[in-house]
């Protein structure tokens, strides 16, 4: 590690730190965000989400070392954490630092993507089954029904096969447009119940159109369960660019991810543990931290939970 | 039907023959919760729809601004719903969009469900006016201030941001009136407005929808079960029975000469405070399914005074007084009523 790595990474971390404490501020004043801030661990979750994504954005400064470049393939392979190396260096003798901070990069950029196009697609399928009923209902449900009975593996197989190499976008995006079935389910069925509500018929008496109606009455109401399945959408997408990288279809080495780096490591798991741990604790990390923060926003979204006056 | 078509001169809305059916689970039977339903709706005037749970009030409501929802339900075709000369039943999406909640309104049952949990009231209230005439932001909060203040919310500025789980029933109703009468509909229906909420805010609701009335001068269709309501609220008031209008009149001469047995029944079941102190009357049975409607007459086998006509020959609507009909063969025949007491 270089000064000026050891000085990014802090300012990263007061950085974040900063910004949670500014938005904690000033979300005090509103009622709704102070639900949000009401639980510690969200603020926790925030923050670490918050100083993940500084680092990846700065990762050229954080990370001492090109992710890259094999610095000594055989003196300086599978070294344990040192000062030089922060968190040692992987089969490859590449720095572990380095390329967990370039890997955020790629993995936290995947899942975002992913789950913004699962969830996107997975709740407008589901509203327009929901909404519709009937043909339209059925027509999309058995859709979803193929698709979460294809092994999704198997898909990304045959896109890979079409691609040669994916690219990270199409990577992101074919990932996304495999992970939707779940939410567009959960956002059926949530849908179904909110359409007999009364106020999406007083809505529609007012001279609301359909989407309106959907976008406005039925899927905010809908805000919880999208929410946290949005969060663990993003876990899931990570995990599952792990285990696509581990069968060595994910991300194209040597180009880090979090998933490709666990899969280097797998084979020298008991040697040189370091190489999976720390991609490893990044991942549990992020799931955390994002399970921590769809608590807060699921609080936050709902005013049903909040009982006294503004 | 010999209904009077030929009346409605003059009308706003004109329901002729309305009927809505729904389509039992398993397409076990159809039941006929609307069937048949005719009435007049005159400008400015309130006219109130009375009847027990289950004979089609709400159905018929719902019906008038195309909210039944399909399937189960369908309205049948031949059911005429005119409004200002158009018939609602057959106009494209858009245009039905663009009478409803501007031109006609409606005011639900429950005020603690229908409200969007998820929203300011200001935020519902100023939707219509946002949909309908394209308000901007700013302005609309204002109209959404200025309609508070217009139902008697107390601080308007402030309630404007609140959400409605922050207000009581009452309130919650008076908002509900606030969304409806936001673009100063003509029509206003009011379904069962006051059916959820105590007494004492009953009646504060039923005045403010009284003077509200007066100001922008809106006609009413009061929906309820309530016959105190209608006699202090309605103009005018349509009994229905089983999916069916079995009597029409002016208030004070259906609370004077009710002359269908059902009506009768409903006035006899009414507490009366100058009368001596005895067991309520209760018309006996029940209301049969909208499944399987009785032949003839509907209400026959709750009749104290049906004989063999009633069971083969369904009743038409009968003009005894001017103003004044009833689906019974008392009027044709109304001897009959003296011979059986």
């Amino acid at each position: 590690m270089t000064l000026g790595s050891w000085l990014a990474l802090f300012v990263a971390l007061i950085g974040a730190a900063e910004i949670v404490r500014a938005l904690r501020q000033r979300g005090l004043k509103q009622e709704r965000w102070r639900r949000f801030f009401r639980n510690r661990t969200t603020s926790w979750g925030l923050g670490i989400l918050v100083f993940l994504v500084i680092i990846a954005i700065a990762a050229p400064l954080v990370a001492p070392l090109d992710p890259i470049k094999q610095h000594d393939p055989v003196h300086l392979k599978n070294l344990p954490p040192s000062w030089t190396f922060i968190l040692g260096t992987d089969v490859f003798s590449r720095d572990v630092w380095s390329r967990v901070v370039y890997g955020a990069r790629v993995s936290l950029g995947i899942g975002a993507l992913g789950a913004l196009v699962a969830v996107s697609l997975g709740s407008l399928v589901g509203a327009v089954a929901g909404y519709y009923g009937r043909r339209v209902d059925a027509v999309l449900m058995r859709g979803v029904d193929v698709g979460l009975a294809l092994p999704r593996i198997f898909i990304l197989l045959m896109a890979v096969a079409l691609w040669d190499g994916l690219p990270f976008v199409t990577l992101a995006l074919a990932i996304g447009l495999t992970s939707w079935f779940g939410t567009s389910r959960l956002v059926r069925a949530e849908v179904l119940s909110l359409q007999q509500r009364d106020f999406v018929v007083a809505a529609r008496a007012l001279g609301a159109g359909d989407g309106r109606v959907i976008f406005r009455h039925v899927l905010p109401n809908a805000a919880a369960p999208i929410i946290v399945s949005a969060a663990l959408g993003v876990g899931n997408v990570l995990l599952l660019e792990a285990s696509l990288s581990f069968l060595g279809i994910g991300v194209a080495p040597p180009r880090p991810s979090w998933g490709n780096m666990i899969a280097d490591g797998a084979s020298s798991l008991y040697t040189a543990p370091w190489t999976t741990l720390f991609p490893g604790l990044a991942i549990s990390l992020v799931v955390m931290s994002l399970n921590a923060v769809a608590d807060g926003l699921r609080d936050a979204l709902d005013p049903r939970e909040e009982g006294g006056a503004a | 039907m010999t209904t009077e078509t030929s009346g409605g001169v003059g009308a706003l809305l004109r329901v002729r023959d309305l009927k809505t059916y729904f389509v039992t689970e398993h397409g076990k039977g159809t039941a006929r919760a609307v069937d048949d339903v005719s009435f007049d709706l005159y400008p400015g005037e309130t006219l109130g729809i009375v009847g027990e749970s289950g004979c089609g009030k709400t159905v018929t409501s719902l019906s008038i601004l195309r909210l039944i929802p399909e399937p189960p339900g369908h309205i049948l075709p031949g059911s005429l719903i005119e409004f200002e000369g158009r018939n609602l039943l057959a106009l494209p999406a858009p245009e039905l969009r663009a009478v409803r909640g501007n031109q006609i309104a409606m005011i639900f049952q429950e005020p603690m469900t229908s409200l969007n949990p998820v929203f300011t009231v200001g935020d519902q209230i100023a939707e219509a006016a946002i949909i309908h005439q394209h308000l901007s932001r700013g302005a609309a909060r204002a109209r959404a201030i200025e309609m508070l203040q217009l139902v008697g919310i107390p601080d308007p500025g402030e309630r404007v941001d609140h959400y409605p789980h922050q207000l009581s029933g009452g309130m919650r109703q008076r908002v509900m009136i606030a969304m409806a009468l936001v673009c100063h509909p003509k029509v206003l229906i009011a379904d069962e407005p006051t059916t959820a909420l105590d007494v004492t805010i009953q009646a504060q609701i039923l005045e403010l929808l009284d003077r509200l009335q007066k100001e922008l001068g809106m006609a009413v269709l009061l929906i309820t079960h309530d016959l105190g309501v209608v006699a202090g609220h309605a103009d005018r008031v349509v009994v229905m029975y089983a999916g069916r209008v079995v009597e029409t009149a002016q208030t004070d001469e259906l609370f004077e000469h009710p002359t269908h047995p059902y009506t009768e029944g409903l006035l006899a079941a009414v507490p009366r405070i100058d009368a001596p102190r005895a067991r309520l009357h209760a018309i006996p049975g029940q209301v049969p399914a909208a499944t399987a409607w009785p032949t003839g007459c509907r209400f026959r086998p709750r009749c104290p005074y049906a004989w063999d006509k009633c069971l083969t020959e369904p009743p038409l609507l009968e003009t005894g007084t001017p103003g004044h009909t009833a689906r019974c063969w008392l009027v044709t025949e109304p001897e009959r009523r003296q011979a059986s007491r």
